[in-house]
């Protein structure tokens, strides 16, 4: 459904993506692992164009598109039929929880309000926040905030959701609520590429794992096989280093 | 001190005052900021999307009128366009003036609201498929007017205070009508405090609507992160 070909992108003379490569099937749960300043979230920016990849292949659904070469038309389309969950939310914070979610519909889409409202309703429903959709995002918690980003993901129907470090902004215990939603969703057969440091959600929801350092992608494996039979001494090492954590 | 006599003149002339404030202070100031704002807030737009050409215009322009005095702005306008043949009556030409000065000076406000919002809320609203004028209209520039109305309300206050100046061209809004009253009767001081307490007045009901003006805005919170 998603591929990625030799993706590359510096910033100042200094290379973050050194050509990655990636794949994403329909349903798939795709982990993005890695150590900081990897350039994982530089991917996850770049494959949704909020940073301009040098160059590169992106073919999505079937149609190819050359980063570095692509329309703003074709950004605007390929943004339509995906969506983005960033680490600090970043809800409009002039609207309501109900109306983060309904902006996209209303002004992007041109929906009817009726039918965004009652769409915007059921997906804040869904991440269980049917008691909050008049507040506006400084009356929400931080757990919270995400899940309206998440329903605002949702509400646009989207073929993949792009989560970049979802919980890292969180403390422990609103981890939890969002990392359960994110889960349903998985369940739900959403197709998922999610930027993360959460090693029991890579394991436990992911089916698939990319570990990356440097700009290049370690390993890709299946999650079954990375975190039971790692191929590479470097992410034998990273998952060593993980069980030694556990263990103290 | 105190007499009948100045007492008289005091209350007759406080509603000789007060009427060209209402017919000339107050539509003065309100025409004029409202075309300030106009400009101010294409001008703090242009440069906020960093337009090719017309941002450097635009410093240009901020530049020369926050780099004169608003009086010489009026006497050029008004007494010295003439002379390249283009005569303007005192009202409009006062608009003129105070609406570019005022636009220059709110420009640079409403810019620095503009910047001040989170760079992650034009990201949003790219990523749910809105246009980048689209999120400007809707999201950047609600909350950078929130952000820029204190100050834009302090540059309206001090704007109800200006229009004093154009009594220099002839306008006659109340100063000038004071400065009539007291020509007359020869009493500076009474009078001139007169004057003063009801450019007070505005300028306290401007800031009674202020609050009430921020307290409507305020109703989505404080940004958070």
């Amino acid at each position: 459904m998603l591929e990625i070909k030799q993706i590359k992108k510096s910033f100042d003379g200094t290379d973050v993506l050194k050509g990655v490569d990636l794949e994403v099937d329909q349903g798939d749960v795709v982990a993005i692992l890695g150590p900081s300043g990897s350039g994982k979230t530089t991917l996850l920016r770049c494959i949704n164009f909020l940073e301009t990849a040098d160059s590169g292949e992106l073919i999505f659904d079937g149609e190819h598109f050359q980063f570095g070469h692509i329309s703003k038309k074709d950004i605007a389309r390929l943004r339509e039929k995906t969506a983005f969950v960033f680490q600090n939310y970043n809800l409009f914070a002039n609207k309501t929880a109900l109306q983060n979610v309904t902006e996209g519909l209303i002004v992007a889409r041109k929906m009817g309000k009726h039918q965004a409202i009652s769409i915007g309703k059921q997906a804040l429903d869904k991440v269980g926040l049917s008691d909050r959709y008049d507040y506006y995002p400084s009356q929400l918690s931080g757990g919270q905030q995400q899940r309206v980003a998440i329903a605002r993901a949702l509400a646009t129907n989207p073929k993949i959701i792009y989560f970049d470090e979802p919980t890292s902004a969180l403390d422990p215990e609103l981890t939890g609520e969002v990392l359960s939603v994110m889960r349903d969703l998985a369940r739900d057969g959403m197709t998922m590429l999610v930027v993360t440091h959460e090693m029991g959600f890579a394991r436990t929801v992911s089916n698939k794992v990319v570990f990356m350092e440097n700009g290049v992608v370690v390993e890709a494996n299946t999650s079954k096989e990375f975190f039971e039979n790692p191929k590479m001494p470097r992410t034998q090492a990273f998952l060593q280093n993980l069980s030694g954590e556990n263990n103290t | 001190m105190f007499t009948e006599r100045l007492w008289g003149i005091l209350v007759d002339s406080f509603p000789k005052i007060l009427l060209p404030g209402l017919t000339m202070t107050i539509p003065l100031t309100v025409i004029s900021f409202s075309l300030a704002m106009v400009i101010a807030t294409v001008v703090a737009l242009t440069q906020f999307a960093k337009i090719k050409f017309l941002t450097p215009l635009c410093r240009f322009y901020i530049w020369v009128i926050r780099g004169t005095p608003l009086l010489v702005q009026l006497f050029v306008i008004f007494y010295g366009l003439p002379k390249v043949g283009v005569v303007l009556d005192p009202f409009p030409a006062a608009v003129i003036v105070f609406s570019i000065n005022e636009g220059a000076y709110s420009a640079e406000t409403i810019r620095a609201a503009l910047e001040s919002v989170p760079a992650g809320q034009l990201e949003a609203g790219y990523c749910v498929g809105m246009s980048y004028l689209q999120t400007i209209r809707r999201i950047i520039l609600p909350q950078a007017l929130r952000t820029a109305f204190p100050p834009l309300s302090n540059s309206l206050i001090a704007m109800v205070k200006d229009t004093s100046l154009a009594a220099n061209i002839t306008v006659t809004e109340m100063f000038m009508v004071t400065q009539r009253i007291v020509a007359r009767t020869y009493e500076p001081l009474a009078l001139y405090i007169e004057v003063g307490l009801i450019y007070l007045l505005f300028s306290t009901v401007l800031t009674k609507l202020q609050r009430l003006g921020e307290k409507k805005l305020g109703a989505y919170g404080t940004h958070r992160g």
